[in-house]
């Protein structure tokens, strides 16, 4: 599986190495044709770049380049590795499933015990039955822009349906209350350069209750990586998903992730993600409201330093009347940090009575640090509630003496108003557990400042 | 040795010279008053012995307990006993008050060499100033100043003057926007503090801050000095004539 599926404009050259990669990824039947489908849609654009819009901060042909070879599955050693870095990374309570190197690897997983209701696969073995997971729908539909045909879907979204080895498919069935969360943690730790293309879905059964957790980390001594993740969740009727996502990438780490989700009736999306890690990183999450009276609340923070490059994109999609929306998201960057952030909402002419508001500020400790926040909302229907804002300001000096008059230095007085100016953010996890986990990774990056 | 000695200072915001030549000797256990007209850098002067930063010493000296103040950072003034009482307190939302006292407690104490207070007799001390000083509970649990009068304000920073154990307080017009009961809770609050290792540098612009903490000397500023001194009876003459005829002696 050594063959990179790089290069931009020689398609041709493309299409030898999809071929050849094709043959040994899993899969049979219509998953073959699926995967050729898609990686066409792919090689028709190649890598986005800043002329295409909804990329245009975070233009791939320049900051990655190429798209590395796929990654091994890993040997004894890289467990060992992966086992290692597992341990730093522990939250207690969780049910634990880890991906190395992008293969599933159940003797690092916790698949004991499991609850009522929940049921836990991987999409290796879906395909391999020749099965396409059902829930794509929800991602080759670029549903928040479906008069550019041309466009459908996201290149990288194709490449990763054309690319994908392995994932967790998780089953919440109807009623069901998870009281332990769900833990993914995709570990990087291949001795040469390669891509990781993963895939999991997650399906909250009517009235079901479950928080999922996503974590990227890389063992000691990982040789530079690429992510390329899919996430697709489903919430129906009634249900409630919690969902984490901590972005601790090394960092030369590229991390492109998508995740779509759809929402039911009165179904309740919190999401949270926190980026400290990874040299570029760009996570686009698809929201859809499908039917009436669903609650979603999108949070999140990037504390970035150095060069590193994140990105946060959301689309959100109010297709149908009474949902309400709130996007709280903070960057902080010093150094050569660029922290970018695409927010559109769309609120469609039926979607009446839909109240969205979303915010977005960014915090700015060195002159070199740059922040590009765009929020876009499109409205069609005429009784809503909505409104957003950005601001990108540095931190206030009236504060700084303050603090600094009662003692503390210029790194606690600025490490103080960080932890504020994120904690409106933060405070949306909704379990107090999490909370606390999130916070500790925030004052480890403040912490290693000085 | 005087607690804080101003030598012949020269300050400049800019271009414009705010103090020229200014002096004053504090010693421990004193309680001075500066008084003077708007504009006069009263408050510059509380915000350079402070170190708060924009402000340029182009001469003179600044000595505290014989050590040069002006090559310190604010922070390092603070761990050897200087405070400000701010004449307006900034609100800091999303930092709780008691963190932000036992951030600010732990690191003056951590600069001095001394042990740090573990949370149980952190909780222990704040609790016993605060209900000495009339603080209720739950202004402790919100943000530091959010939300708070002009009153509550004040005695948040007399709260810390009294938790931190300064031995110079500088009060920068503590009086203004208060009321005459949020101002007699406020005076009651500092006079608490008096004591023959501390020294207080009361700024205001009224005489009737002084009815309340009474001072043993009064300094009188105009155009960025001191033009008179004298005792406590001063601050009545100032009431009763104004400060007209200290604007010439100035110019």
């Amino acid at each position: 599986m050594n063959v990179a599926v790089a290069k931009i404009e020689s398609g041709r050259a493309l299409s030898e190495a999809f071929a050849e990669a094709r043959d040994r990824l899993p899969g049979i039947g219509q998953v073959l044709d699926t995967r050729q489908l898609a990686f066409d849609s792919y090689a028709r654009r190649g890598l986005p770049h800043r002329r295409i819009e909804d990329w245009k901060y975070t233009d791939l042909r320049v900051l990655m380049r190429e798209v590395l070879p796929q990654a091994a599955a890993p040997d004894q050693a890289a467990l060992d590795a992966a086992r290692r870095a597992l341990t730093a990374q522990t939250i207690d309570g969780v049910r634990r499933l880890v991906l190395v190197n992008g293969y599933f690897v159940p003797q690092l997983s916790d698949l004991g015990d499991l609850e009522k209701g929940l049921a836990i696969g991987t999409l290796r073995e879906l395909l391999e039955r020749g099965a396409w997971p059902s829930l794509d729908r929800l991602i080759v539909t670029d549903v928040a822009n479906p008069e550019a045909a041309q466009d459908k879907p996201d290149p990288m979204i194709a490449l990763n349906a054309a690319m994908m080895t392995d994932g967790v498919m998780i089953e919440v069935a109807s009623g069901a209350r998870l009281a332990r969360p769900l833990h993914i943690v995709h570990v990087a730790c291949g001795h040469a350069p390669a891509a990781m293309f993963t895939r999991s879905a997650l399906r909250v059964g009517k009235g079901a209750v479950a928080t999922l957790i996503e974590s990227f980390i890389a063992a000691e001594n990982a040789a530079t990586y690429q992510v390329h993740d899919a996430t697709m969740m489903l919430v129906d009727a009634d249900a409630r998903l919690d969902h984490i996502r901590m972005v601790e990438d090394s960092r030369d780490a590229f991390n492109i992730s998508s995740a779509a989700v759809g929402l039911g009736a009165k179904a309740h999306f919190n999401t949270f993600s926190l980026t400290t890690g990874g040299g570029v990183s760009r996570h686009q999450m698809f929201i859809e409201c499908a039917g009436e009276g669903s609650r979603i609340e999108t949070s999140g923070v990037n504390l970035l330093n150095g060069r590193q490059h994140a990105d946060t994109t959301m689309f959100l999609d109010h297709a149908v009347p009474n949902c309400s929306s709130r996007e709280i998201f903070r960057s902080v960057l010093d150094d050569r940090g660029h922290s970018v952030f695409q927010g559109r909402i769309i609120v469609r002419p039926k979607a009446q009575k839909t109240d969205a508001k979303m915010m977005v500020r960014a915090l700015l400790l060195s002159d070199e640090a740059e922040a590009d926040n765009k929020p876009e909302l499109e409205i069609f229907a005429d009784d809503v509630t909505c409104g957003h804002g950005a601001t990108t300001g540095s931190l206030d000096e009236s504060l700084l003496f303050y603090l600094r008059a009662r003692g503390l230095s210029e790194k606690e007085a600025q490490a103080l108003l960080i932890q504020a100016f994120v904690g409106e953010a933060i405070e949306q996890i909704a379990s107090d557990a999490l909370r606390e986990h999130v916070i500790g990774a925030a004052q480890r990056w403040l912490a290693a400042r000085g | 040795m005087p607690l804080l000695e101003v030598k012949n200072l020269h300050v400049r915001v800019e271009e414009r010279e705010i103090l020229h030549g200014l002096s004053l000797v504090v010693n421990k256990g004193e309680v001075h008053a500066i008084m003077g007209p708007n504009g006069s850098g009263k408050s510059t002067l509380s915000h350079v012995i402070a170190g708060k930063p924009g402000y340029e010493v182009t001469g003179g000296e600044v000595l505290f307990n014989g050590e040069n103040l002006l090559e310190m950072p604010p922070d390092e003034r603070a761990a050897k006993g200087v405070f400000l009482a701010f004449q307006y307190p900034v609100e800091i939302p999303g930092v709780a008050t008691m963190t932000f006292l036992r951030t600010a407690l732990n690191a003056q104490r951590k600069a001095r060499g001394e042990s740090e207070f573990s949370t149980p007799a952190f909780l222990k001390k704040v609790r016993e100033v605060a209900s000495r000083l009339n603080i209720p509970q739950d202004m402790l649990r919100r943000g530091v100043n959010v939300g708070f009068s002009g009153g509550e304000k004040k005695r948040n920073e007399i709260l810390q003057m009294a938790l931190f154990e300064p031995s110079l307080c500088i009060l920068d017009e503590m009086d203004s926007g208060l009321d005459i009961d949020a101002l007699r809770v406020a005076a009651d609050g500092v006079n608490a503090l008096r004591s023959p290792d501390r020294a207080m540098v009361v700024i205001t612009h009224y005489q009737r801050l002084l009815n309340y903490i009474v001072p043993d000397f009064v300094h009188v500023m105009s155009k960025g000095r001191v033009v008179k001194s004298g005792g406590k009876e001063l601050a009545l003459q100032l009431e009763a004539d104004g400060y007209a005829q200290f604007e010439d002696v100035a110019a």
